[in-house]
């Protein structure tokens, strides 16, 4: 047979022949430095290959080697803890390799080979398993459970199962025909998993943002939109959420962002420890990270890697969230490929399939049941930046995220620039799944969960609308119970939906916070309207002492919490008297 | 398998067409991507190019000199085996030189350490160290609201006609590393004009800055497509200065806008299909690995940091260049047409200016404790104030409400005692002891970004207390 050869190198794109053998995702080695790739099209003997690593000084007639596989990822202990970069290679492992700088043609397996694993089976000798069985658990990190899966797909009677230190290549298991089963196993990253059945989301996935559990709360499996121009606060979003919110495994991926916040991410998770086990966070995040001068293809395989590393946990019955930042660069990859292959372009250069394949990837979140025995339920939470150009949301990646997710968390550019934190436009965010969760917020929160949240977002209409006449008239001509209408908003804005994600004692507000400040707006609002109705004259309700007493809530230490609000508490009670 | 030899130079006669700054030759053998290639022809002048499409049909070539006069058939083509490289050296300081790194100063060439390819590689992530440390700039505006560090990438959105430049040049000249450390600029001129140009240079002699200062000067009458080389030469010089000598590199590259014109004119020439308002779709990523070349290593003493100033085309901050750029770099300078009328200088309008490294940067260990809530506070009321100003301007300020009115008449003064420092560098100490001034005329209550430790410290440990 002969060899193939390259006969075309354009940007991120060659094109190699003969290859007609080859098949459609199928991964190859590109030229003499073996740069990774994966064929992306095939038109009779020539197939056009994206490459995932730098291309140039790649030349005509180098060689082209089949591997016979598709793009896929060993999933098995050791990926907690790890900062691999699109294609699953650990950069600290490229960093021994090739120092400050990334050069290209590396090869490096995502799991450790030497790392050994203490595994203890549950499944026994002589049982008959199917995918997506319990096999046994490794002690991935302390305190989390990694479950040993029957890979999807195979299934036969145990022969044989070891308990003991193991590789994440070293048998632990033989079935009866002999074939051996490992720590890990290999997965294509392009494919979903499997499960049992889709189950509606219930609980809610406690963001630690008072804005979002209180008005656009997203439940465990749920997927979210967070898009924004430049500087409205994506990043901090998706970093808060990644330090803060409560889940089981966060996967992050900084998809064609900046090095510098990488930095930033890996500095500020490497300090930090989950609250709720006291344990580092990077324990239960996994780092994926393409920069934006990284090369582009790769942006495309980062995502997907992303989504499989969360099905993988999903499927052993944990909630996972994945935070992607941002989908607009992995969009754009798309349509620079697209655009070299010289594909029919839609809609501002996009690929046509641009929805098609957005939707298929916000599929993949969701609450389900695992296939598999014992029984488990997860969920993977889906919460991904968007950016769109000018931070205008009608173009063709925020409207095709807009027809899949449960919620908007719509970042809106005026409110950052008068440093209103998190930015989100309450006008135009909405959630699906404010209902689903309100049980939940009930019973944790406070019985009265449904109506503070009705009350605040009625608080925040009447607002503009009284803005709007404001503007006109004058705030003079406005009724007093009209004026503590914005001043209760002014309280809702600084120190209920707004939040200081660099504050320590506000960057993270629990349920109870949340719950308690929105309680508190309710009570001033409900105080100061009995008060103009017996007569009170606006200007003599105390509102300098209320909004100190709010800041004091907003950033009390856990510890002084209760006192606090007690305090704020007597000062509304008492801000006519002032 | 037996590994190709490395290529050696290969000489071909004579182009199958050419089309703007591009040169389609037919059957190029083994051209590589990237590849530096010469055009040469009886009486022609000689050209430079280089590879960025190869195919066993048609191989296209960039010429970054002028085509106009080119004859494809007559030309002369040479595909060097080599890849773009510059010469990289601390002999270069102190030398004016062209946007590709020829003497323009009328002395030798500068004998260099090392050649190196322009076209960097992206760092690792992981080694990269997250910057924290302050440059003083002796601009307010920079210092105390948008602190730009070590390491950052921080760009001045400028306008035709505002002073975007002369800020650059102020920073350039101002700027004083915090412990006396080495500390160079690097100052890449593309596509700006000549008086643009003597600007900074001329400001550079007098201030003795020049010593420490390499030039790279691709003008507005050079050629266009070579602007797409200038930057890259110049952050080649910046990262061997920064990483081999342990140098704090400050990186001013003017004008942005003409480097994204030129990526634009080749993309047009290559008949691509355009991105947003004619811009190539990929000027994300080609724009990111220029800014992206920003940054501290862990274990290395050096640093490059970036200044880059765009022009926004029509004032209009949602145009391509200005957006792509905001989405890459760490925050921005705005400059406003309107307090540039007004005399303010410089004319920072701090509401849409950000810089996203500031809070690493500042702080007891870095600038002053306080400087958060200085700046949080300062913010707060002047953003207030901005709305009511707006609204004032219908109802009068009879109109608003009591503390929107002191929040307007904040405005006037911060613009006019703050922001406003004419020529003068100010030092932070300077900045914030202003800045406070301002703060005091205002009621302790509506500072509530201001702790009562920090007031309390302030006012002479004298009334922590809540209200007045
Ligand atoms: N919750 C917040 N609290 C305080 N500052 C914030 C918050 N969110 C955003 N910011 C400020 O806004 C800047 C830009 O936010 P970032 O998330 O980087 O924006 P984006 O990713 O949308 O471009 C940050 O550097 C920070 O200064
Ligand atoms: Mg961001």
């Amino acid at each position: 047979m002969t060899e193939a050869r390259i006969i075309r190198v354009a940007g991120a794109i060659a094109e190699a022949r003969p290859l007609g053998e080859a098949a459609l995702y199928e991964l190859v080695e590109v030229g003499e430095r073996r740069l990774l790739g994966e064929v992306i099209r095939l038109q009779d003997d020539i197939a056009t290959i994206q490459v995932f690593e730098e291309t140039s000084g790649l030349s005509l007639e180098e060689p082209v080697r089949r591997t016979g596989s598709s793009l896929t990822t060993a999933l098995g202990p050791g990926l907690l803890g790890s900062i691999l970069d699109g294609v699953g290679r650990p950069l600290e492992g490229l960093a021994d390799r090739s120092g400050d700088f990334i050069a290209p043609g590396t090869t490096l397996p995502t799991l450790d080979p030497e790392a050994r694993w203490s595994f203890a089976p549950t499944a026994a000798t002589g049982a008959t398993v199917a995918g997506g069985d319990v096999l046994g658990v490794v002690e991935e990190r302390p305190g989390i459970m990694h479950r040993v899966l029957v890979p999807p797909g195979s299934a036969g009677r145990i022969a044989d199962i070891q308990e003991g230190s193991f590789t994440v290549s070293d048998t632990i298991a033989t079935f009866e025909d002999g074939s051996p089963l490992s720590l890990s196993h290999p997965w294509a990253i392009r494919e979903r998993r499997p499960m049992r059945r889709r189950l509606p989301g219930d609980r809610p996935f406690i963001t630690g943002q008072r804005v979002f559990d209180l008005l656009f709360p997203v439940v465990e499996g749920g997927s979210v939109a967070v898009p924004g121009g430049f500087g409205t606060g994506k990043t901090v979003i998706e970093q808060s959420l990644a330090k803060y919110a409560k889940a089981d495994v966060m996967v992050y991926i900084g998809c064609g962002e900046r090095g510098n916040e990488m930095a930033e991410v890996l500095h500020d998770f490497g300090r930090l420890t989950d609250p709720a086990t006291g344990r580092p966070i990077m324990d239960r995040t996994i780092l994926i990270v393409n920069t934006s001068n990284m090369p582009v293809a790769a942006r495309d395989a980062s995502v997907y890697l992303g989504m499989t590393f969360a099905e993988y946990y999903r499927d052993m019955g944990y909630h996972v969230a994945i935070l992607a930042d941002s989908l607009s660069r992995w969009a754009e990859a798309l349509r620079e490929i697209a655009a070299r292959l010289q594909e029919m372009p839609g809609e501002e250069g996009y690929p046509t399939y641009l929805a098609n394949r957005m939707s298929r990837l916000y599929e993949r979140a969701g609450r389900v049941e695992s296939e598999g025995t014992p029984s488990r339920t997860g969920a993977v939470t889906f919460i991904s930046a968007v950016s769109p150009p000018g931070g205008d949301f009608a173009e063709p990646v925020t409207q095709a995220s807009l027809r899949v997710v449960g919620a908007l968390w719509a970042l809106d550019a005026r409110l950052a620039h008068q440093r209103q934190f998190p930015a989100v436009d309450w006008d135009t965010s909405y959630s699906l799944y404010a209902e689903a969760s309100a049980s939940w917020f009930s019973e944790e929160g406070g019985a009265d969960w449904r109506k503070l949240r009705a009350e605040t977002i009625r608080l925040l209409q009447r607002d503009r609308e009284l803005r709007e006449i404001a503007g006109l008239v004058g705030v003079d001509a406005l009724e007093d119970d009209d004026r503590l209408v914005l001043e209760g908003a002014r309280i809702a804005r600084e120190f209920l939906i707004g939040q200081n994600a660099f504050h320590p004692h506000d960057a993270f507000s629990s349920v109870s916070k949340t719950y308690h400040l929105a309680r508190l707006l309710w009570e001033f609002m409900r105080t100061g309207t009995g008060a103009l109705e017996q007569g009170v004259a606006f200007e003599k309700l105390d509102l300098a002492g209320v909004r100190v007493a709010f800041g004091a809530v907003k950033t009390a230490a856990p510890d002084d919490l209760d006192a606090l609000i007690v305090e704020a508490e007597r000062t509304i009670a008492d801000m006519e008297v002032a | 398998m037996k590994p190709l030899e490395a290529p050696m130079a290969r000489t071909y006669a004579g182009a199958a067409s050419a089309a703007g700054p591009l040169l389609f030759v037919r059957s190029t053998r083994r051209a590589k991507l990237g590849e530096w290639v010469r055009i040469e022809g009886a009486g022609q002048r000689n050209r430079r190019g280089q590879v960025i499409d190869v195919g066993n049909e048609i191989t296209v070539i960039q010429v970054f000199e002028e085509t106009l006069g080119l004859r494809p058939a007559e030309a002369t083509i040479t595909l060097t085996g080599e890849t773009a490289t510059t010469l990289v050296g601390k002999d270069l300081l102190g030398r004016a030189l062209s946007g590709t790194g020829a003497p323009l100063d009328g002395l030798p060439a500068s004998i260099g350490e090392a050649r190196l390819p322009i076209w960097g590689a992206p760092i690792n992530p992981v080694r990269r160290q997250h910057p924290s440390d302050f440059i003083e700039t002796g601009v307010t505006a920079i210092d105390g609201m948008n602190t730009l560090v070590r390491g950052q990438k921080l760009p001045v959105f400028s306008g035709p006609g505002l002073p975007g430049v002369e800020l650059a040049a102020d920073i350039v000249e101002n700027a004083r590393p915090a412990r006396g450390e080495p500390f160079a600029v690097v100052f890449a001129a593309v596509g700006i004009t000549e008086r643009e140009t003597q600007t900074f240079v001329s400001r550079f002699r007098e201030s003795e800055v020049m010593e420490r200062t390499v030039l790279f000067l691709n003008q507005a009458s050079d050629p266009t497509i070579e602007r797409l080389l200038t930057p890259r030469v110049a952050l080649t010089t910046a990262e061997h200065l920064a990483f081999t000598h342990g140098i704090h590199v400050l990186v001013v590259t003017a004008d942005i806008t003409h480097y994204a014109e030129a990526l634009r004119e080749v993309a047009a020439a290559r008949e691509e299909i355009p991105g947003r308002r004619g811009y190539p779709g990929y000027m994300y990523t080609d724009l990111a690995t220029l800014f992206e070349r920003a940054g501290v290593l862990k274990d290395s003493p050096g640093s490059v940091t970036q200044v880059p100033v765009v022009t926004l085309p029509d004032d209009d901050i949602t145009h391509p260049i200005p957006d792509l750029t905001g989405y890459i770099t760490e925050g921005q300078i705005v400059l406003s047409r309107e307090l540039h009328q007004r005399g303010v200088y410089p004319p920072v309008d701090v509401l849409p200016s950000l810089s996203r490294l500031m809070n690493a940067g500042i702080g007891k260990e870095h600038t002053v404790a306080e400087h958060r809530e200085w700046a949080d506070q300062l913010y707060a009321i002047y953003a207030r104030g901005r709305e009511a100003k707006l609204m004032a301007a219908i109802v009068g300020s009879e109109g608003l409400a009591p503390g929107d009115r002191r929040a307007l008449e904040f405005v006037d003064a911060f613009e006019k005692e703050l922001i406003h420092q004419g020529g003068v560098r100010r030092s932070l100490p300077d900045t914030i002891r202003i800045g406070w001034s301002l703060l005091q005329t205002l009621p302790r209550d509506e500072l509530t970004r201001i702790s009562d430790a920090t007031w309390g410290a302030r006012t002479g440990g004298t009334d922590a207390g809540k209200s007045s």
